[in-house]
């Protein structure tokens, strides 16, 4: 757990998520910002990768930075070009509010945990081995009512954008 | 022209000239071809025999020197450093910088031949020569464009986006490239056997889309974005039909691992084309639209839309995009043959012949028809591939991916040989798909034709046949 490699690659890809997550907030830009987000996600990605959760890597690649880039590419592309300055407004202040509170949360996590039980043969490299077949199991089996909710919703969202699209159809052109 | 006969310039000439039987003698042997083909059809069948006797022997098997598996070597090389004391990290720097230079020696060398292999090929379909001055058959030609290419001037729009320009043709090569990561070569030889396999393939090929759409709107061009916004339109459409066609090859092997999956198929001697034939169909119809090529290719249409997305590159950056098609073409080929047809192994065969060079023969052959898909269909509209993927794909793979979840729940579950029930899917799918194809496409509206009908061109232009019937006979 302590080899070089590992810390090398976890300072190099911090570094990289870090530095492209500032560039997100500085870039003028929006889609110079929304490049820096996706070497971002990528960076989590590679983090993902040295905890040996390969599951979680290749989702955040598939959905993040594969998805929802393209996604967040049509949202700029629909909204009029007068907004696509990411310039300062008034969402700074609930964000910065926001950013505080989670990392104020995370840092209390950081600190109150007691890392000593998480080390040595807690983390032997056994233990990681086979992640999707646990998550399978556990999505399957434990968390079915949660699994099942969520695929509901999704399902439920895919009939709402289908009906909003929609071409209406008033009542007197259906008789005509 | 003289009578004389034609005076040989030498004694030894004049000698051979003289003694016929000399002329077929090579230091007293008679020389004929019949002779010689026999000597290297013999020589060729001792060197297999003895190929044979090793390989049954078994003293081959898992030596470094055993070709049939490059992964022998590099894990002997990695055993040999472990006993020298080395770090331990540099075993496994030198075996993972090995493989890159493997994957990456497949792709460089295809990067080098591949466009004249496409151009001869799909010349030959379309009766021509296609490029052969350059170099012995014209092999060269590949080595001059790159020249041409890289002598060009680079013109970059004064509109264009400096910072989002530069970055399109090396970020469109990275998926193209760590694409091959998982693909089993041999037993032992892939470069990244990642027990998420499928999902890695999945998500790699979702990272194109980024390229693509930053090249078309970096440009600052409406051709560019057009062709940028159809290939974003269209990737994310024809992702939903690849993971469907990929989920229903996950759960009848019942691993996301890609050599489990090659196993799989070897241990049942049954290529998952045969089980899974709309998936297989899928698969290939949905890579030809991820990755461009022809039939799909509206992102950078040239009838319509100049040259899509790279409309605004030039010199060595337009043709790095078009290198990258290449490259794609063939790694969509190592993929279906991996999960479709059998991967490295040949019903046995693999034990014989090497398997990469299996899989190279299996790429070579998928790549044949994609060329031949691209000599012969015409390019389908936008609003025809999108309703293509949404309407028939999409609804067709959720019923096979319900289908094949019966069928490997009850795989797994009945104890009886395989040899029953997998014939018996098989011909259960195929039919299944051939009836819900046809009746998915009746309820579309598309209904299939009854009526033979004799092709216009055919009948007014060409043809003995034509003639016949024009003159009344």
């Amino acid at each position: 757990m302590e080899s070089p490699g590992i810390i090398l690659a976890f300072f190099a890809l911090s570094g990289v998520t870090v530095a492209s997550a500032l560039l997100v907030f500085v870039a003028r830009n929006l889609l110079h910002a929304l490049a820096f987000l996706v070497i971002s996600f990528l960076g989590m990605a590679g983090l993902f990768l040295t905890l040996s959760a390969d599951f979680i890597a290749v989702a955040q690649v598939l959905i993040y930075a594969g998805s929802i880039s393209v996604l967040m590419v049509f949202a700029v592309m629909l909204t009029p070009l007068a907004s696509r300055d990411n310039g300062s407004t008034l969402y700074v202040i609930p964000a910065m509010l926001a950013a505080g509170g989670l990392a104020s949360l995370i840092g209390f996590v950081a600190i109150d945990t007691e890392w000593d039980e998480r080390k040595g043969e807690a983390l032997g490299v056994s233990d990681f081995t086979t992640t999707v077949a646990g998550i399978g199991d556990l999505l399957l089996g434990r968390y079915i009512l949660a699994f099942e909710v969520a695929s509901v919703l999704l399902l439920f969202a895919l009939l709402g954008a289908i009906v909003l699209v929609q071409e209406r159809r008033r009542a007197g052109e259906e008789a005509s | 022209m003289s009578e004389q006969p034609m005076r040989p310039a030498t004694p030894m000439l004049r000698q051979i000239a003289e003694h016929r039987s000399l002329r077929q003698r090579f230091m007293g042997v008679s020389v004929e071809w019949k002779g010689l083909a026999f000597l290297l059809l013999a020589g060729f069948t001792l060197a297999n025999l003895a190929i044979a006797f090793v390989v049954v022997d078994g003293r081959l098997d898992g030596r470094w020197y055993d070709i049939r598996d490059l992964g022998n070597a590099t894990a002997h090389l990695r055993t040999w450093m472990g006993e020298q004391g080395f770090h331990p990290a540099v075993p496994y720097v030198t075996t993972a910088l090995l493989g890159a230079l493997g994957i990456l020696s497949v792709v460089g060398g295809w990067l080098l031949i591949g466009s004249w292999v496409e151009r001869r090929v799909l010349a030959k379909f379309q009766i021509r020569q296609g490029p052969n001055r350059t170099g012995p058959f014209g092999l060269l030609q590949p080595i001059a464009d790159a020249v041409k290419l890289m002598q060009k001037e680079v013109v970059i729009p004064r509109v264009a986006d400096r910072f989002l320009y530069y970055a399109p043709p090396v970020i469109i090569f990275i998926p193209a490239v760590l694409g091959w990561g998982p693909v089993p070569w041999a037993g032992r030889m892939s470069f990244l056997d990642l027990n998420v396999g499928v999902l890695y393939t999945i998500a790699i090929s979702s990272l194109g889309v980024l390229g693509v759409f930053l090249a078309g709107w970096s440009s600052n061009n409406h051709y560019s974005l057009l062709g940028a916004m159809r290939t974003v339109a269209m990737m994310v459409s024809y992702e939903i039909p690849i993971s469907l066609a990929l989920l229903a090859v996950v759960l009848l092997t019942g691993s996301m691992q890609l050599s489990t999956i090659v196993a799989w198929q070897a241990n049942y001697n049954a290529w998952l084309i045969l089980l899974l034939p709309f998936g297989a169909f899928t698969f290939l119809f949905a890579s030809t639209a991820e990755i461009n090529r022809t039939p799909n290719d509206i992102g950078e249409a040239e009838s319509e839309i100049v040259a899509g997305f790279y409309t605004e590159y030039s010199g060595m950056k337009a043709g790095l995009f078009m290198g990258v098609e290449l490259g794609n073409a063939i790694l969509v080929g190592a993929m279906m043959s991996t999960f479709f047809l059998g991967g490295y192994t040949m019903f046995g065969l693999e034990t014989w012949i090497p398997g990469y060079l299996i899989l190279a023969a299996k790429i070579g052959a998928v790549y044949f028809l994609f060329v031949w898909l691209r000599g012969t269909l015409p390019r389908f509209r936008l609003d025809q591939l999108m309703g293509y993927a949404w309407k028939f794909l999409i609804p067709l793979s959720a019923a096979q991916v319900l289908l094949v979840a019966v069928e490997a729940s009850i795989f797994v579950r009945w104890e009886v040989p395989a040899i029953f029930p997998l014939p018996a899917f098989a011909l259960l799918n195929a039919a299944l798909t051939v009836e819900m194809v046809r009746r998915w496409a009746r309820a579309l509206g598309y209904a299939p034709e009854v009526q033979q009908q004799q092709p216009v061109m055919a009948t007014a232009m060409g043809g003995l046949k034509a003639a016949q019937k024009l003159r009344g006979g």
